[in-house]
């Protein structure tokens, strides 16, 4: 069953087709990935499917409801949660703040302390939790922002490039991350073009080139692909 | 629901600061007793604008929006209680007049909050079209000075100001001197603590957070409109408190106090206090209006200069604001003297254990 059901979805920017005539289907309880060299429209298919670009064309349902209309806001309480691309934190707030403000909907009095200190202590940061979060690494702002994310226990993780910037044990311990949520069921969402992470946890692929879906299977029909290597590393890379 | 007085959003906590707290109180309420009248009278003309700065300090240094519409708000209200007191008549319906007032500048704050915030504007714009708001406002007053502008019996009167309106009043009983003096007193202890309570709530925190990043707080489920268009919304009825009382405690209003001039000060108030702080914008905008008006019985020039020069020095030395620096220059000596006290108290302590053998 769909989760995300993207149909003939195209953007334009001035003279710019950004994305053109895109479907894409998100399976509940999948983790699934969005692949593509720079420029293919996965940043701008991803803006869409969040809601903070409005579609030129073609409608956007989450959970068989169209959403093409809605704002972040009314996405999220659907049932979304996102991490974008930069680490999106509020900087001039302690870690701990920044959590408290993603669980106060969910959480109230000491419940939300414990939940605080349990996503903290998961993402490694109870050390850190009465610093600004300005003043965590890039690696940590990312972690933090995911951790937002996680503090509204999402039916769907939209994450875009989450690992962007972290050391590789902190890229591998996202993807163990995002594999234990899935475990739990969760569905996820991925834009990525680091291929060792999305081999780590992608169960489906999505391949967008030029703004058009080029290839979409499994991730062994997609590493085996040659067009795909071709477009995407160069044939001798994706292997 | 007491917990939310002493939160993270706001400095000063723990019993220090509360005994402080108390202190300042007792001596504000006992100052009527050793003051004359006239005194006194000034104080509470010092307390009226307390409410427009803490209303922009909410806005501006917990919100992120730069309102230049204060006076705008002012001036609804003050008006709105002119109209209202000389149609209504005295008596307890000043106290009617005044509550009125203050909601008419809250529905006027709604409408245009509401078109400005849906409508995305924010940052510099955001100060600019409040601005333009004001001077229109200004303007229009300004042309009001023929007998064919009147509500009922009360007539708008231009640059002449309206008059004729009561003072508050209960019954015969008119609030006035001393009784005016703790009704200021008693208001901005409610005011200051409520919008205390207000930041370190739930709202508070998505308030600060739609300051810092409203992307990502929209990204948390929170529609961020409507948290902007409540702070605009109560920061500027703190405006229309401070215009109803102003036209009560003089019975008179001008569009003077709405115009350009009037509009910059609540942000020399704001800025130089220190706007990410309730505290410190109380405590900077009631030292900075006492100054004011003690220079401006010399010359009202100089006084407007030395608040343009306080500006500029604020922008240049202290963008923070100078009293909230102060104020955290203080509080880090205290806690690192009382540090270095318990550590002191600890060593003095291991040297008094008995020494093993």
């Amino acid at each position: 069953m769909a989760l995300i059901d993207v149909k003939g979805v195209t953007k334009r920017f001035g003279g710019l087709t950004a994305v053109s005539e895109v479907d894409l289907t998100v399976n509940v309880g999948e983790v699934h990935c969005l692949i593509g060299p720079n420029g293919a429209g996965k940043s701008t298919l991803f803006k869409l499917i969040v809601g903070l670009y409005p579609p030129t064309r073609g409608t956007i349902l989450f959970d068989s409801i169209d959403i093409t209309e809605e704002r972040p806001f009314a996405r999220v309480q659907r049932g979304m949660s996102i991490k974008m691309q930069a680490p999106s934190v509020f900087k001039e707030l302690p870690v701990r703040q920044n959590i408290q403000i993603a669980l106060q909907k969910r959480f109230s009095g000491a419940k939300r302390v414990v939940e605080e200190d349990r996503l903290l202590a998961l993402l490694n940061l109870a050390p850190d939790s009465s610093k600004l979060a300005g003043a965590l690494s890039h690696g940590q702002q990312q972690w933090l922002e995911i951790g937002m994310a996680l503090a509204l226990q999402p039916q769907l993780l939209l994450l875009d490039e989450p690992t962007a910037g972290m050391s590789p044990e902190e890229t591998f311990r996202t993807g163990e991350l995002i594999k234990s949520l899935n475990a739990e069921g969760m569905t996820v969402l991925v834009v990525e073009h680091d291929m060792a992470f999305v081999r780590q946890i992608a169960q489906r692929v999505t391949v967008l080139h030029l703004g058009k879906i080029f290839a979409r299977g499994s991730l062994e029909a997609i590493i085996q692909d040659e067009k795909v290597a071709e477009i995407y590393l160069g044939k001798t890379h994706v292997h | 629901m007491f917990k939310l007085l002493d939160g993270s959003q706001t400095l000063g906590r723990g019993p220090t600061f509360w005994s402080c707290f108390l202190v300042v109180l007792a001596a504000a309420l006992i100052y009527p007793v050793f003051a004359d009248s006239y005194d006194v009278g000034n104080f509470s003309y010092f307390l009226i604008w307390i409410f427009m700065a803490l209303g922009l300090c909410l806005m501006w240094g917990y919100g992120g929006m730069l309102s230049f519409g204060q006076t705008l708000f002012f001036g609804i209200s003050g008006y709105a209680y002119g109209v209202l007191a000389i149609n209504m008549g005295g008596g307890s319906a000043t106290i009617a007049a005044l509550i009125l007032s203050i909601i008419i500048a809250m529905i006027a704050a709604g409408i245009l909050g509401y078109f400005m915030i849906w409508g995305g504007i924010n940052g510099i714009f955001f100060g600019i079209v409040t601005l333009s708001a004001t001077l229109v406002l200004a303007f229009f007053l300004g042309q009001t000075a023929g007998p064919e502008w009147h509500i009922g019996p009360a007539r708008l009167n231009g640059y002449n100001g309206m008059k004729g309106m009561d003072p508050l009043a209960i019954g015969d009983f008119y609030i006035e001197g001393s009784s005016l003096y703790y009704l200021m007193v008693a208001l901005i202890v409610i005011v200051y603590l409520a919008l205390r309570m207000l930041v370190n709530s739930r709202i508070g925190n998505v308030i600060v957070a739609t300051r810092e990043n409203p992307q990502r707080a929209e990204m948390l489920g929170y529609d961020v409109r409507k948290y902007q268009l409540l702070t605009f919304i109560i920061g500027s009825g703190l405006a229309g408190l401070s215009g109803a009382l102003y036209t009560s405690w003089g019975q008179f209003i001008t569009p003077s106090s709405i115009g350009l001039p009037a509009a910059a000060m609540p942000i020399v108030w704001v800025a130089f206090s220190g706007r990410s702080d309730l505290t410190a914008t109380l405590v900077g905008s009631f030292l900075l209006l006492f100054g004011f008006q003690t220079i401006t019985v010399y010359s009202q020039q100089a006084a407007l200069v030395l608040m343009g020069g306080l500006l500029l020095a604020t922008v240049m030395l202290a963008p923070q604001g100078f009293v909230l620096g102060i104020g955290k220059f203080v509080a880090d000596r205290w806690s690192a003297r009382r540090r270095h006290g318990s550590k002191r108290a600890l060593a003095d302590t291991s040297r008094l254990q008995p020494e093993e053998t």
